[in-house]
């Protein structure tokens, strides 16, 4: 007993920290949210969300992630069960690159696309060179969801793809020997197979790219406000705290919800991507 | 004709995972074979030039945020592995529910948006009275960290035998002793690769050092932020393409590197 208890005082240096750096700041998000500058208690920061500007910025925050982690979905499927038909390994070198992105620093990512798509960028070039009038590419809806989708599509294949290896080629077999067509598989077999991966795959799009701001800062331009955006200025440029806190809780009632949907669909972490 | 088909299907897929490589590595490349242009234009080349690598060897400024981001990264992946290989050891040998509130916890910062968690980490630090700075960057990367490392190590040290390791001690190993001889090498790969992952993630971290670091200090990527908010310099192109390097050789060695025999 004695031993055992010594064994659990390693794990106090974590335990103290997770207190110190995890648990207590998000206390204070919350005391934050819920109060005002003179301290005492309030609703009005979780409630300023109802107010046009707000509401307008968390529904098109809303709206683009939205888009992206579909587009993300149909696109890395696809590309997931090609991966895993191939018979490539989870360490194999073709996998790899297509995961590679995932590990270059976002902002680098997020510049690159700048660099394509600003007025006298690489694409306009090109579209010159083939005397076609020029294209407002930057400072759109389009241009945020295309950086969400290109940022965040290796998070979407790598958990799809490890819950697709793990289907066993028999039931695929099985399903075709019964007669089933390709639709047919698809449906009743590939995919209820795959919903952890799904799920998980789901959520590492949508969170990161519903609470975005570098995004919609960099490729969006300055007219257009995710509640990211929002959030930032209200903490960064001497804005108003409590109010920035009062929507980061907002936001994270979809953080919970999505890490319940994991909790419910992803019981043995088996879509996880690491 | 199921020949013709699978053939068919065969280089339809080709095509498919040729244009979603093309769409990964086309900005990527973009920036590359820019570094290395002497115009400054994006659409025009002017020859080949080593211009601007060497603007940013002379810059102070990105030499500076340079020298912070390894030597953050650096230390925040060995802390964290330190305090989560100590915190993996009790875990390992707890009971079911402390294990799972514990798991638990760890979980919070992988889920959470990274933009709460620099914003909750940035009032923690203002309410303790740490200024922020270097200081609190590398608090919040370890704390971003240990999970990773923790994630790493935990399926290691699940398939050691404890049998081995009470054989150590029953011949007159001291538990600590015993521990490094017996169980240790056993999950060194989880050690080394939870460091490497924490090493990157760190590498990686906007958001939260945006909200962590003060006004004093840069990394790379809050220098790069505030400079692309002013116009890209291509000295910032030279930049990403030795970052995209630099990573790139972190990852093939860590994933590929040759691996001594087996452990069954």
């Amino acid at each position: 007993m004695n031993k055992l208890l010594r064994k659990n005082l390693l794990a106090g240096p974590y335990l103290f920290w997770s207190l110190g750096f995890i648990l207590i700041p998000l206390l204070l998000i919350v005391y934050y949210g819920f109060t005002d500058r003179e301290g005492s208690f309030t609703l009005s920061n979780i409630l300023s969300i109802m107010t046009p500007e707000h509401r307008k910025s968390l529904w098109l925050a809303l709206e683009l992630s939205f888009v992206s982690t579909v587009i993300c979905l149909v696109l890395a499927y696809p590309l997931a069960m090609v991966l895993r038909n191939r018979g490539m390994g989870r360490g194999s070198f073709i996998v790899f690159i297509f995961i590679l992105p995932m590990w270059m620093n976002f902002l680098l990512r997020t510049m690159a696309w700048q660099t394509l798509l600003e007025k006298n960028g690489v694409i306009n070039g090109l579209l010159a060179a083939l005397r076609l009038p020029p294209q407002g590419l930057i400072n759109t809806s389009g241009a945020i969801i295309l950086g969400m989708v290109y940022n965040f599509l290796p998070f979407m294949v790598l958990p799809i793809y490890n819950v697709l290896c793990k289907i066993d080629d028999d039931t695929i077999n099985a399903a075709r020997d019964l007669g089933a067509n390709f639709m047919q598989t698809l449906f009743l077999v590939w995919l209820p197979l795959s919903i952890p991966g799904i799920i998980s795959g789901i959520t590492m799009v949508f969170v990161p790219a519903l609470t975005t701001f570098v995004i919609s800062n960099l490729l969006g331009g300055s007219k257009i406000l995710l509640i990211g955006n929002v959030i930032e200025q209200e903490f960064t440029r001497g804005g108003n705290w409590h109010l920035g806190a009062g929507l980061s809780l907002v936001l994270m009632i979809f953080i919970l919800i999505s890490m319940a949907l994991i909790a419910k669909y992803d019981k043995n972490g088996e879509g996880s991507a690491f | 004709m199921s020949r013709l088909k699978s053939i068919f299907q065969q280089t339809w897929q080709n095509l498919y995972l040729a244009a979603i490589l093309i769409f990964l590595y086309a900005p990527i490349a973009t920036m590359m074979v820019l570094s290395f242009n002497s115009s400054k234009s994006r659409t025009q080349w002017g020859g080949f030039s080593l211009q601007w690598y060497r603007d940013m060897f002379a810059s102070r400024n990105i030499m500076a945020a340079l020298q912070n981001t390894l030597l953050i990264a650096f230390l925040s992946a060995l802390i964290a592995t330190v305090i989560g290989l100590a915190a993996c050891i009790a875990i390992n040998s707890m009971r079911t529910v402390p294990k799972a509130v514990i798991m638990g916890i760890t979980n919070i910062p992988m889920l959470n948006a990274d933009i709460v968690t620099g914003i909750s980490l940035m009032l923690a630090f203002i309410a303790f009275g740490i200024s922020l700075g270097f200081k609190t960057v590398l608090i919040a990367h370890i704390t971003f960290n240990i999970p990773y490392v923790i994630l790493s190590i935990m399926p290691k040290l699940k398939q050691t035998s404890r049998a081995t390791y009470e054989a150590a001690m029953d011949l007159g190993a001291g538990p600590i002793y015993a521990f490094f001889k017996i169980v240790f090498p056993d999950i060194l790969p989880g050690v080394l690769s939870g460091f490497l992952l924490a090493f990157t993630m760190s590498l990686d971290d906007f958001i939260i050092t945006h909200f962590t670091r003060g006004a004093g200090i840069n990394t790379l990527s809050t220098l790069i932020y505030s400079e692309v908010r002013r116009g890209i310099r291509p000295s910032m192109y030279a930049l990403s393409t030795m970052i995209f390097l630099i990573v790139l050789s972190l990852l093939i060695i860590s994933n590929f590197a040759p691996k001594k025999k087996e452990q069954i």
